[in-house]
C-alpha cells in the first residue's frame, strides 16, 4: 500500500513538473516578446508604413498583407474543405478508395510547409501564371490548410448524432434536406472552430509565402490581388535575420512578433467563443 | 381484402452476404396494432425499417420479395423512397427530438414538404400535439427547446412530429423501452387511441407490453417469422412449441 | 432454462394433490361409515372438512399470486387457471362427502332399510373417477381424462338404479320407509354429483393440455387434432 501511495505521488509530481516546465517556457516566450516589443507598439507603428530602409516606421502594409492573404486562404479552404468533409462523411460509402483518400488527407497535414511553398510556386506562380502575388500565396496557404479544415469538419459532422439524420429521413426528407436542415446547422460551428484554428496557423507561416508572393519591402498597400505583398511572419524573419542593421531594428522585430502573436491569439479566441456558443445551443 | 393495409410477400433482406430476414410473409390489418416480438438480433427492427425503406441507407444491403402498401409494391423501381416515407411515420427507440423548439420539431415534416402557410402549420402542430396527448402539458412553451422536456414527453413529441405529416401507418421501434412505468403507460394508452386512425406496427422486447397493446402478434427468430396470429391466441395457446418456450421465458 | 417459477408451480401442484387425497379420503370414510353405521367416523369426516376448506383457500391465493406476479402465458397460464378450477371442484367434492356423512348420522340409529349393493358400487365409481381425474392432471394424460368423462355415464346408470329401486320398490309400496329411503336417495345423489365434478376436472385437464374446450361438448372428444 505504501508503495502504491508513493507511486501515485511520484506520478503526480512528474506530471506537475512537466506542466511547470511548459508554463515556464510559455511565460519566457511571452515575457520576452512583450517586454521587448511593447515599447514599439503605438498607433503609428500599426498604421504607418516602414521607412528609412526599414529601420523606422510601422508595419501597416504587413498587417494588411497578412490579412488579405488569410482571406484568400479562407476563401479556398472553407468551401472546399467543408464540401469535401460533407461528401466524405455523408455521402461516400466506406470502401478501400475512401479509406485511402482519408489516409492521404491526414498525411497531407504532415507535409512540411516549405514543400507546400515549392508546390505553390510550380502550380500557381508558373503553371497557372498567377505570378508571385497575394493570390498565389493565399492559394498555397489554402492548400496547406485544407487537410486541417477537412479533418476538423469531418469531426464536427461525426459529432452530430445520427438520430437527427434518421429522424429527418423518416419524415420524408431527401438526403440533402436532412443534411441542410439537421446536420449542417449543428456541425458548422464545430467546422468553423477547426477551420479558424487552421487559418490562424496559416497566418503565421513563412515558408509557403516565401516564393509565392511575399516581398521584403513594399511600403504601400498592395494594389490588387495580383501584386506582391508584405506579410508579418516574413517581415519578422527579415527583421530578425536578414536585415543589414539587425541590432538597430531588433525592437521592430519584437514589435512585429508581438503583433503577430496577438493576431493569432485573437483568431484562436474567436474560435473558442464560437465553440462556447455551440455548447450553449446544444444544451438547448 | 381491403382490410389489409400492408402485405409482405416472400420478403428477404441481406446485409452484404448475411441474410437478416428470411422469406417473411405477413398481412398487416388496417387500423390494428401488430406487435413484433422475439429475442435480440432476431430481425424485428430490420423488418420494421424495411417497411419504410429506411434500411436502404445501409451500404451493401439488398432485398428480395415485395412489400405492398395499399396495393402498391413500395420496392418497385419507379417508387421514390422519400415519397413513401411521407406516408409511413416512424418513432425510434430512443426519442430523438431535433435540437429545435417544440414547435419547430413538429412543424419540421411540413416545412420540408414545402408547406409555407403559417396558419396551416400552426393548426397542424396543435392538432398533432393534441393527438399525441402532449398539447396540454406544453401549450405555453411551444417555442422552448425540445430538450427541456422529460423523456416521456420527448417521445410523445416524436410521435406528434410523425403524426404531423398525416401518415397512414405508424412504425414504432420499442417506443417505451427507455421510459419509466408512468410514461410507458401514457404511451400505451396513446397507441390504443391512435389505432382508430392509423395502422400501427410496433416492435417490443417487452412481452407483457405486446400482450397489452397489440391485436396481432408476430414472433420472429433468427430472421424468420415463426408464428403470426391474434395476440390472445399467441399468448394463451401458441401453435409452435418454440413460441411457447419464448413467451414463458424458457429461453431468450 | 430453469426457472424459479417452476419451483412455485411444483408447490401448487403438490398442494392440489394433497387436497385431492383429502377429498378421496373423505369419500372413502363416509361410505365406510355408512356401511358400518359408524357415527364417530362420520363425525370425523365432517370435522375434517374445515381443514379441506382451508387448504382450498391457500391454493387459491397461491394461484392468484402467481398470476399477478409472474404474468404467466400459454401453457403455464392454462396450468394455473385449470388448477384453480380443479381446486374448487375438489372442495365441492369434499363438501359432498361431508353431506354423505351427515346422511350417515341421520341413518345410523335405525336399522338398514336394505342391504347396500349399488351404493357401494357407485361410491367405488366415484372414488375411481376422482383419482383418475387427478392423475390425468398430474401426468397430463389426455387419454385418461377422456376415459373419466366417458365413465360418467356409468355413474348416472347406477344412480338411476338406486333411485328406481328405492322409489318404486320401497317408498311407493310403504310410505313409512321414506325416513330411511330418502337419506339413501340423497347419498346416491351426492355420489353421482361427485362423479359429475370429477368429469368436470377431466374436461378442464383436456383444455389445459390441448387448449381445446370440450366442456358441454362431449362430441369434441371424438377428433384428435388441435
Amino acid at each position: 500500500m505504501r508503495i502504491k501511495r508513493f507511486q501515485e505521488k511520484l506520478g503526480f509530481l512528474f506530471l506537475s513538473f512537466c506542466m511547470v516546465v511548459i508554463l515556464l517556457i510559455l511565460i519566457t516566450i511571452f515575457y520576452d516578446i512583450i517586454s521587448k516589443g511593447s515599447s514599439k507598439i503605438s498607433w503609428e507603428f500599426l498604421a504607418a508604413s516602414p521607412s528609412n530602409g526599414m529601420t523606422e516606421g510601422g508595419i501597416f502594409p504587413a498587417i494588411v498583407g497578412t490579412f488579405l492573404v488569410t482571406l484568400i486562404t479562407a476563401a479556398l479552404a472553407i468551401p472546399l474543405g467543408m464540401g469535401c468533409a460533407i461528401y466524405l462523411n455523408e455521402y461516400a460509402k466506406d470502401s478501400k478508395i475512401t479509406r485511402l483518400i482519408r489516409m492521404s488527407i491526414r498525411n497531407l497535414s504532415g507535409v512540411p510547409s516549405i514543400v507546400y511553398g515549392l508546390f505553390g510556386v510550380v502550380l500557381f506562380v508558373q503553371l497557372m501564371r498567377l505570378d508571385t502575388s497575394i493570390l498565389s500565396a493565399g492559394l498555397t496557404l489554402g492548400l496547406m490548410t485544407l487537410p486541417w479544415t477537412i479533418t476538423a469538419s469531418e469531426e464536427a459532422l461525426k459529432n452530430v448524432p445520427n438520430s437527427y439524420r434518421q429522424g429527418a429521413l423518416a419524415l420524408g426528407a431527401t438526403k440533402w434536406q436532412s443534411i441542410k436542415t439537421n446536420v449542417l446547422p449543428y456541425a458548422v460551428p464545430g467546422m468553423l472552430t477547426g477551420t479558424i484554428l487552421g487559418l490562424s496557423r496559416a497566418a503565421g507561416e513563412t515558408a509557403p509565402i516565401l516564393f509565392t508572393g511575399a516581398a521584403f519591402f513594399l511600403p504601400f498597400i498592395p494594389k490588387s490581388l495580383f501584386s506582391q505583398f508584405m506579410a508579418l511572419p516574413y517581415h519578422l524573419y527579415i527583421m530578425a535575420t536578414q536585415h543589414h542593421a539587425i541590432e538597430k531594428v531588433r525592437p521592430i522585430a519584437y514589435g512585429t512578433a508581438l503583433v503577430l502573436v496577438v493576431l493569432i491569439f485573437l483568431m484562436n479566441l474567436s474560435a473558442i467563443i464560437i465553440r462556447y456558443n455551440l455548447r450553449k445551443v446544444k444544451k438547448g | 381484402m381491403e382490410d389489409i393495409k400492408i402485405k409482405v410477400e416472400d420478403f428477404s433482406f441481406y446485409y452484404g452476404s448475411v441474410q437478416a430476414l428470411k422469406n417473411i410473409n405477413i398481412d398487416v390489418r388496417r387500423n390494428r396494432v401488430l406487435g413484433i416480438i422475439g429475442p435480440s438480433g432476431c430481425g424485428k427492427s430490420t423488418f420494421l425499417r424495411s417497411i419504410n425503406r429506411m434500411n436502404e441507407v445501409i451500404a451493401g444491403s439488398r432485398i428480395e420479395g415485395r412489400v405492398i402498401v395499399d396495393g402498391k409494391n413500395i420496392y418497385d423501381s419507379n417508387v421514390d423512397a422519400v415519397e413513401i416515407r411521407k406516408n409511413i411515420g416512424m418513432v425510434f427507440q430512443k426519442s430523438n427530438p431535433f435540437p429545435k423548439s417544440i414547435f419547430d420539431n413538429v412543424a419540421y415534416g411540413l416545412k420540408i414538404n414545402g408547406i409555407r402557410d403559417k396558419d396551416y402549420i400552426s393548426d397542424k402542430v396543435e392538432r398533432s400535439l393534441k393527438d399525441a396527448a402532449l398539447w396540454k402539458e406544453i401549450k405555453d412553451r411551444l417555442h422552448k427547446s425540445a430538450f427541456e422536456l422529460s423523456g416521456g414527453q420527448q417521445q410523445r413529441l416524436c410521435i406528434a412530429r410523425a403524426l404531423a405529416v398525416e401518415p397512414e401507418i405508424l412504425l414504432m421501434d420499442e417506443p417505451a423501452s427507455a421510459l419509466d412505468p408512468t410514461a410507458t403507460h401514457k404511451i400505451e394508452e396513446l397507441i390504443e387511441a391512435l389505432k382508430q386512425k392509423y395502422t400501427i406496427v410496433i416492435v417490443t422486447h417487452n412481452m407483457q407490453q405486446a400482450a397489452r397493446i397489440s391485436d396481432f402478434c408476430a414472433f420472429f427468430m433468427l430472421g424468420e417469422l415463426i408464428e403470426y396470429d391474434l395476440t390472445n391466441i399467441v399468448f394463451t395457446k401458441p401453435s409452435k412449441k418454440i413460441t411457447e418456450d419464448y413467451i414463458t421465458g424458457r429461453f431468450g | 432454462m430453469k426457472r424459479h417459477f417452476d419451483q412455485e408451480l411444483k408447490i401448487l401442484k403438490t398442494d392440489l394433490l394433497k387436497l385431492a387425497t383429502m377429498a378421496e379420503e373423505s369419500i372413502h370414510c363416509s361410505i365406510e361409515a355408512l356401511k358400518a353405521r359408524d357415527k364417530v367416523l362420520a363425525k370425523k369426516v365432517i370435522d375434517t372438512d374445515c381443514r379441506i376448506d382451508e387448504l382450498e383457500l391457500i391454493n387459491e391465493e397461491r394461484a392468484i399470486d402467481l398470476l399477478a406476479l409472474r404474468q404467466p402465458m400459454a401453457r403455464d397460464l392454462r396450468f394455473i387457471t385449470t388448477g384453480m378450477k380443479i381446486n374448487s371442484e375438489l372442495e365441492r367434492i369434499a363438501d359432498l362427502a361431508e353431506n354423505i356423512a351427515q346422511r350417515v348420522i341421520e341413518l345410523a340409529d335405525e336399522p338398514l332399510l336394505k342391504p347396500l349393493i349399488d351404493i357401494p358400487k357407485l361410491a367405488e365409481v366415484a372414488r375411481k373417477m376422482v383419482k383418475q381425474a387427478i392423475d390425468s392432471f398430474v401426468n397430463q394424460d389426455e387419454e385418461l381424462a377422456k376415459k373419466v368423462i366417458l365413465y360418467d355415464s356409468e355413474a348416472d346408470k347406477l344412480r338411476n338404479l338406486v333411485y328406481n329401486e328405492l322409489i318404486h320398490d320401497y317408498m311407493v309400496k310403504d310410505g313409512t320407509t321414506a325416513t330411511r329411503a330418502v337419506p339413501l336417495l340423497l347419498i346416491a345423489r351426492h355420489l353421482e354429483r361427485i362423479c359429475d365434478h370429477a368429469s368436470y376436472i377431466a374436461t378442464d385437464v383436456i383444455y389445459m393440455i390441448k387448449a381445446k374446450v370440450v366442456k358441454h361438448h362431449p362430441e369434441r372428444l371424438k377428433n384428435n387434432n388441435h
